[in-house]
């Protein structure tokens, strides 16, 4: 048996009090398909930094090809061969394509265009040369990525969660992609939370839970109900019910809606139109950089319409375009937007206080003073009902982990009872059991009557939650689709900006 | 000799300080660090060169040591606001200050003292041209700054080492990650912008007019650091800004001269007013600042 391309032993990296890597064995296979499974905070992405020599272990050796690896520097890293595709993407908007890769491969830059252009056919990872990287679309940055390392000649390509940006057409493209680069010989750490992809591509599978492994197995030969066990340690808890409903009263319409932003790197959106129902959920799909945050301020109140825009915008069959986020909250309505830290809530207050910045109607004040002891309990309430998990209300915001921190603020959102709650990205960064409570809370508001409307890149997530979804892109919002009559392909064709089928009527 | 021939003539040696001030701060911005000390920087510049060639030590003995003072003052900025990550907008008007006040220092005893400039070279044919003559008989180190501004603008637009101090002042992390020495990159810039800074202000000092005056520098560091975003972090446009504002404070001698019965100090106020002008114009265009700016511009970086 030859050796394994890259052997890890017994590494562990902790980053004060959290440990996030404790004596991880693992071994990648010369020419193979490679997952790392795992939840949200498994150690994951630390072990692929540790790697990639972005962060040093705390503990453990390296073998690359048999011999010691020193994991010292992402430079190192490349010399031996080692690629990374990170997860944020690390390309520099205001340079080219082909300036972005100058930066990592030497070489002139006619001769840099010519061999994007051939490894672009060789591996259907097409994308213009000469664009800047800032016009391009999600999908073409990560091509542009994975291009960057290709170039390097490496022997292990990382990619860190490459699916998660990406409508299904173009995963089935990813794929392809991977299968022909293992063929040429390049071994593919691949890092994932989503099983049946796993199970699709990967030759072997090495399951992470909280910093530990928990199994090192064919991912082909066990299904997805097994690999959920042994990624979050128990079973899948069941996705809740929706009881059909229909009729109730629009409380969030928006009619014909344009808006060009100032920014230039905005999307400008263009004849919105969406009506969310009491008792109904609305999920808005499509890949992120589309409108999803333009649309999103524009429905929160950040961005106003200006004085002439009348009739656009309706909450509770009033005409609020014009009205700030507070005069829009007054009226029933409550947000969550998609940054937890800085939109979301103050990571420097304490959660007392962060609570206070939107409830402070449930008679939080007295006098116009804070009521410390009001304040305090409906924090306290928050964190009991929503199983946040912090040492008191007094804990900063910041210091809490994405997940309770998330659950702190829907739950916060959820106490002032709107009567049309707007959550962006609800389970953005949150473990699988807290994002299914989450979903499970956000279903029964909806059954008690409740208008939802919820933005999301995780297809998945909307078809467990929505009645009606529909697709942005381009800043265009395509006709609502049921979600009971819709196959999620059809959902990926309006991903990537196909026209409705019928003609307008 | 009509105002238009002596502002073409004068224009160039005028635009000089804020043409090396600014070719410098423009490096230091693109790498993504603000340096408000060019001020100071400038001032120091100017009292070692002066000091130098009025010790008979020539002027380019005292370039370079403007030059090398400059760059060494910068490092101490470089040490508090990428080392130490200190707030760099207080780091800067701090060392701007302590230029200042070593400069006022060291130039007591030469005070009102005064050295003599250098030759004007003009290049055979044009510079007898009539009335645009004058734009072609200039001193070296005016003849070098556009050698400069060239040289900085093709390293910008062709060479990696641009490319380098560009994807560093955008994004440090990406750069970071793709193994590149961040800190490394901002501290040669700054010591760079810190050269022509103390270049700068020897030009001012020992050149353009050779006399020792405290605060002879009068803003033109200030001016320097409001072109780089005048000229929205593009080399043409900083160059044309510099030409601008060496026009302008010529223009205001010139209105001078000639016995308009204008206040001279609204006049000799016309450069600052210009500039608030222009700044307005410019920031009232919040495409072409996003899609030029400096991202990091600024920020501390972290790993």
């Amino acid at each position: 048996m030859t050796p394994p391309l890259l052997s890890l032993r017994g590494i562990s990296k902790s980053y004060g009090p959290i440990k996030a890597n404790q004596g991880i064995d693992l071994d990648v296979a010369d020419r193979s398909i490679h997952a790392i499974l795992g939840e949200n905070g498994a150690g994951k992405s630390t072990l692929m930094k540790l790697i990639y020599g972005v962060e040093q272990p705390d503990d453990g050796t390296a073998t690359w090809q048999g011999e010691p690896l020193a994991l010292a520097s992402p430079a190192e890293a490349r010399k031996q061969g080692i690629g990374m595709v990170f997860q944020h993407f690390s390309l520099f908007e205001t340079l080219t394509v082909v300036e972005n890769i100058r930066l990592v491969v030497h070489g002139k830059t006619a001769e840099l265009t010519e061999r994007i252009r051939t490894l672009g056919r060789d591996f259907g990872l097409e994308v213009d040369p000469l664009a800047h990287v800032h016009a391009l679309s999600v999908g073409e940055r990560q091509r542009v990525e994975i291009i960057r390392c290709l170039m390097t000649n490496p022997k292990l390509l990382i990619l860190d969660e490459p699916t998660s940006v990406l409508p299904p057409q173009l995963v089935e493209r990813l794929f392809d992609t991977l299968r022909r680069l293992r063929d040429g010989g390049v071994s593919i750490l691949f890092i994932s939370h989503k099983l049946e992809e796993i199970r699709a591509i990967c030759d072997r599978a090495t399951i992470l839970r909280a910093g530990r492994v928990t199994g090192n197995v064919d991912p082909r030969e066990h299904d997805a109900h097994d690999l959920a066990r042994m990624m979050i340690g128990r079973d899948m808890p069941e996705p809740m019910p929706a009881e059909p409903r229909t009729g109730g009263d629009k409380q969030l319409e928006i009619i014909g809606l344009n808006h060009t932003p100032d920014d230039p790197f905005a999307v400008p959106l263009a004849d919105i139109n969406l009506t969310v129902r009491a008792g109904e959920i609305l999920g808005i799909a499509g890949v992120s950089g589309n409108g999803q945050s333009e649309l999103a301020a524009l429905i929160s109140g950040e961005t106003r319409l200006s004085r002439h825009e009348k009739d656009r915008i309706f909450m509770m069959d009033a005409d609020v375009g014009q009205l700030g986020p507070a005069a829009r909250r007054a009226r029933g309505f409550a947000f969550v937007p998609e940054d937890r830290l800085g939109r979301g809530a103050v990571p420097e207050m304490s959660l007392v206080l962060n609570g206070l910045l939107t409830a402070h109607p449930l008679k939080l004040l007295k006098n116009g003073l804070v009521d410390r002891a009001q304040a305090t309990a409906f924090a306290e309430t928050c964190i009991r009902d929503y199983d946040v998990r912090t040492p008191g209300p007094q804990t900063e915001a910041g210091a809490l982990s994405g997940g309770n921190l998330q659950k702190f603020i829907v739950g916060r959102e959820i106490m002032l009872a709107p009567k049309l709650l707007f959550v962006a990205q609800p389970t953005w960064g949150v473990d699988i059991g807290a994002a299914s409570a989450i979903r499970r809370r956000l279903i029964a508001l909806r059954n008690a009557g409740m208008a939802i409307l919820v933005i999301s890149e995780e297809l998945e997530e909307l078809f467990e939650l929505a009645d009606t979804i529909q697709v942005l892109y381009h800043g265009r919002l395509s006709p609502p689709l049921v979600t009971r009559d819709t196959r999620p392909e059809e959902i990926g064709r309006y991903m990537m900006g196909a026209k409705p089928e019928k003609a307008d009527a | 000799m009509n105002a238009v021939e002596f502002i073409l003539a004068g224009m160039l040696a005028a635009a000089t300080p804020f043409l090396l001030a600014a070719l410098g701060e423009l490096v230091v911005e693109r790498a993504g660090v603000l340096n408000l000390g060019v001020e100071g920087l400038m001032a120091f510049g100017a009292v070692i060169a002066f000091i130098i060639v009025y010790h008979g030590g020539g002027h380019f003995i005292a370039f370079i040591a403007a030059g090398v003072c400059g760059a060494l003052l910068s490092l101490v900025f470089a040490l508090i606001a990428l080392g130490f990550r200190a707030n760099q907008v207080a780091t800067g008007l701090a060392i701007g200050i302590l230029g200042q006040g070593l400069s006022a220092l060291f130039g007591k005893s030469y005070e009102s003292l005064t050295v003599k400039g250098l030759p004007k070279i003009g290049i055979p044919g044009l510079s007898d041209l009539p009335v645009i003559g004058g734009l072609f008989t200039q001193d070296i180190v005016v003849w070098l700054s556009l050698l400069a501004t060239l040289a900085i603008w093709a390293t910008f637009a062709f060479t990696k080492t641009g490319l380098i101090i560009r994807a560093v002042g955008e994004n440090p992390k990406a750069a970071n990650a793709i193994g590149y020495p961040v800190i490394a990159v901002r501290v040669a810039a700054v010591a760079f912008g810190g050269m022509m800074a103390g270049l700068a202000g020897a030009y001012a000092s020992v050149v353009y007019t050779p006399l020792w005056a405290d605060g002879m520098i009068a803003g033109r560091g200030w001016i320097a650091i409001a072109l780089v975003v005048f000229g929205t972090w593009l080399t043409g446009r900083v160059f044309l800004g510099a030409c601008l504002f060496g026009a302008v404070s010529l223009m205001s001698l010139a209105a001078q001269t000639t016995g308009l019965d204008v206040p001279s100090q609204l006049l000799s106020s016309l450069p600052y007013i210009v500039t608030i002008i222009v700044l307005g114009i410019i920031s009232a265009d919040r495409r072409l600042l996003k899609l030029n700016g400096v991202a990091s511009l600024g920020e501390p970086f972290e790993r």
